[in-house]
């Protein structure tokens, strides 16, 4: 069903007929492949070396030539600049309640959708999901001005429940949690239904125990969309209290333009909770890409 | 898709009765109230959310309305005012040629690495980690870590392209390069992404198909071009539909990057939506450029399913 990247899944590290059976050439194509990835890997890599490394300099030897590949000396200090300097703390906080309070109504409503859309037979209930699906070729930009308007109406603008509202209740969780859902044997809730259990008793203990990994898969993505939307923000949130990070680290760097070494740091710091969380949870990342990928 | 009709009368012990027409017809409503109750929470946010709006911008559309003061109702004339709009055709050919060098680039460039990633190698699973990693990193570190790289004169770019004897342009600042800056990080931070998804589809080919095609004496790209791309068809149909739409509704790159700049050399439609709208207030004419967005994404993809179709059978 799905793919990760880990080896226990056998699915997506099955070896290529290729490497079966060797040919005088194998050694050959084996270390050029390993060439290839580390020369790929190192240029898709090298902007965030050149972010951290750039973090711990001068401002005056962040461009210099040639270029300096470490720092000298090192700049620790601008690590604890940046707390004074900007509103960091703020800007990481309502960051964190944004992401986590959208991921925990996303899986929530997410997951419940799903089982109504996977589970239970009723009438329209196939035109229903496809206007679900049917909304993912429409852009966000494209009705964001009638949302901005209808939520300025309700009072929402300029609170962090227009952030709320606006990433909660996409498609994509119950397109997710429907794909997981259905690879669930119909056997399980049959015999849970004979015994008893309610539709609600079936979600609760028997589809979500099983779909452990999808609800990791869509808590992990939305929390990284949540964390890393800019637009949402922009639109939304006036008062300089309600900033998150994104919207905190573009006004410093239109602030501090010259502060080269500062404004690095800063993302740095804007970046590193995602890939301490990606790393983590990669497997899960990947799962849930493949598995709402490629079935769309 | 196995769903059976809910039946919560039938209990344990009870034999399942045979159909009888009073009672179907209780437990469809039984069933439409349970399905209902499942997808209503996210059905209320994602009405009043997505679908509502959406509704709205077509009544908008055909308004003249700024903050202050009531929605004028215009008729067509927002659209006769787009065909005049200069900037309106500059945002549009923007996007047009953001999509036509994006959608091909990323797409080569997530299949290459999807094929280099598909084999039997260690660490080939921290390869695909770090290619999937700028893709969930955010818009606004990326854009201002590239801006630095690519500086004109002292930019690390610009600096090794010199090596090679390349005198580098002065990417961002030019109204020439801006745009292939753009494209360039665009593709880079997205590559990772459709990567996943051709991986995904490259295991569904069978590896009985290579073993054939071996036996026939077909040479690798033989292999390549008659299995794989065949097989790989629904993927690279899904693929560049997302990227499609993707490109059209480019924003957040552009307003982090160069803010449409120089001049009007990297304005894109959305930006438009965004400029006009919140920027200058007229919600009712962004909202026109914003209903021809939306039809230029959905005739995309209609367009896009239908060619699908048409190749299938």
């Amino acid at each position: 069903m799905a793919a990760t990247l880990t080896p226990p899944t056998p699915r997506i590290e099955e070896p290529p007929v290729a490497d079966r059976r060797r040919s005088p050439l194998a050694p050959v194509g084996r270390v050029l492949g390993y060439a290839v990835m580390i020369i790929a890997s190192a240029a898709i890599l090298l902007p965030f070396a050149w972010m951290i490394i750039s973090s711990l300099k001068s401002n005056n030897q962040v461009f210099t030539i040639p270029i300096q590949w470490i720092p000298d000396p090192f700049v620790w200090q601008n690590y604890l600049d940046i707390w004074q300097k900007s509103d960091m703390s703020t800007w990481l906080k309502n960051t964190l309640i944004l992401s986590v309070t959208v991921t925990f109504l996303q899986v929530l409503t997410g997951s419940f959708a799903a089982y109504g859309f996977s589970r239970i037979r009723f009438p329209g209930r196939d035109v229903l999901f496809l206007v679900y699906i049917g909304t993912i070729a429409v852009p966000w930009q494209a009705y964001m001005i009638p949302q901005f308007i209808m939520l300025s109406k309700m009072g929402l603008s300029n609170t962090l429940w227009a952030i709320i509202a606006l990433q909660a209740f996409g498609a994509f969780g119950v397109f997710l949690m429907k794909q997981y859902f259905e690879s669930v044997p119909e056997e399980l809730s049959e015999a849970a239904r004979i015994d008893g259990l309610s539709e609600y008793g079936i979600w609760r203990r028997i589809m979500m125990p099983l779909c452990v990994p999808a609800i990791a898969s869509l808590s992990l993505i939305t929390f990284v969309n949540t964390w890393n939307d800019y637009l949402g923000p922009l639109i939304y949130l006036r008062d300089r209290d309600l900033w998150t990070i994104q919207i905190g680290l573009k006004t410093f760097i239109s602030q501090y333009n010259a502060e080269h070494a500062l404004i690095m740091t800063g993302s740095v710091l804007s970046v590193l909770p995602i890939a301490v969380i990606f790393l983590l949870g990669q497997r899960y990342f990947v799962e849930g890409i493949a598995s709402t990928g490629v079935k769309g | 898709m196995s769903t059976l009709v809910v039946d919560d009368d039938r209990r344990a012990g009870e034999p399942p009765a045979p159909l009888r027409r009073r009672r179907s017809l209780s437990l469809t409503l039984r069933s439409t109230l349970v399905g209902w109750s499942f997808i209503l929470p996210n059905f209320i946010g994602f009405a009043v959310l997505t679908l509502v709006p959406v509704v709205i911008l077509f009544y908008m559309s055909m308004t003249s309305w700024n903050v202050f003061g009531a929605a004028n109702w215009v008729g067509l004339d927002n659209f006769e005012r787009l065909l005049q709009d200069r900037s309106f055709h500059k945002a549009l050919t923007n996007t047009l040629y953001y999509a036509v060098v994006h959608i091909p680039l990323t797409l080569g460039a997530s299949l290459g690495l999807a094929l280099l990633l598909n084999r039997k190698l260690k660490g080939v699973a921290f390869f695909r980690t770090v290619a999937f990693f700028p893709y969930i990193t955010s818009v606004v570190a990326i854009a201002v870590v590239w801006n630095m790289l690519l500086s004109p004169d002292t930019g690390p770019v610009n600096q090794i392209l010199g090596w090679f004897g390349i005198d580098g342009p002065g990417w961002t600042t030019s109204s020439t390069w801006a745009m292939p800056a753009i494209i360039l990080v665009s593709v880079w931070r997205e590559m990772g992404y459709y990567m996943l998804l051709f991986l995904a589809g490259l295991q569904t080919v069978p590896t009985q198909l290579y073993e054939a095609a071996r036996l026939d004496g077909a040479s690798a790209w033989q292999r390549f071009t008659n299995v794989t791309l065949p097989c790989l068809r629904p993927t690279t149909f899904f693929v560049t539909v997302m990227l499609t739409i993707a490109s059209f509704k480019v924003l957040d790159l552009v307003l982090v990057m160069t803010n449409g700049g120089p001049g009007q050399s990297t304005l894109v439609l959305s930006q438009y939506i965004f400029n006009k709208g919140f920027v200058e207030n007229q919600f009712g004419y962004a909202s026109s450029v914003a209903v021809v967005l939306f039809l230029i994404c959905i005739a995309v993809t209609i367009f896009q399913f239908l060619v699908n179709k048409r190749r299938e059978s």
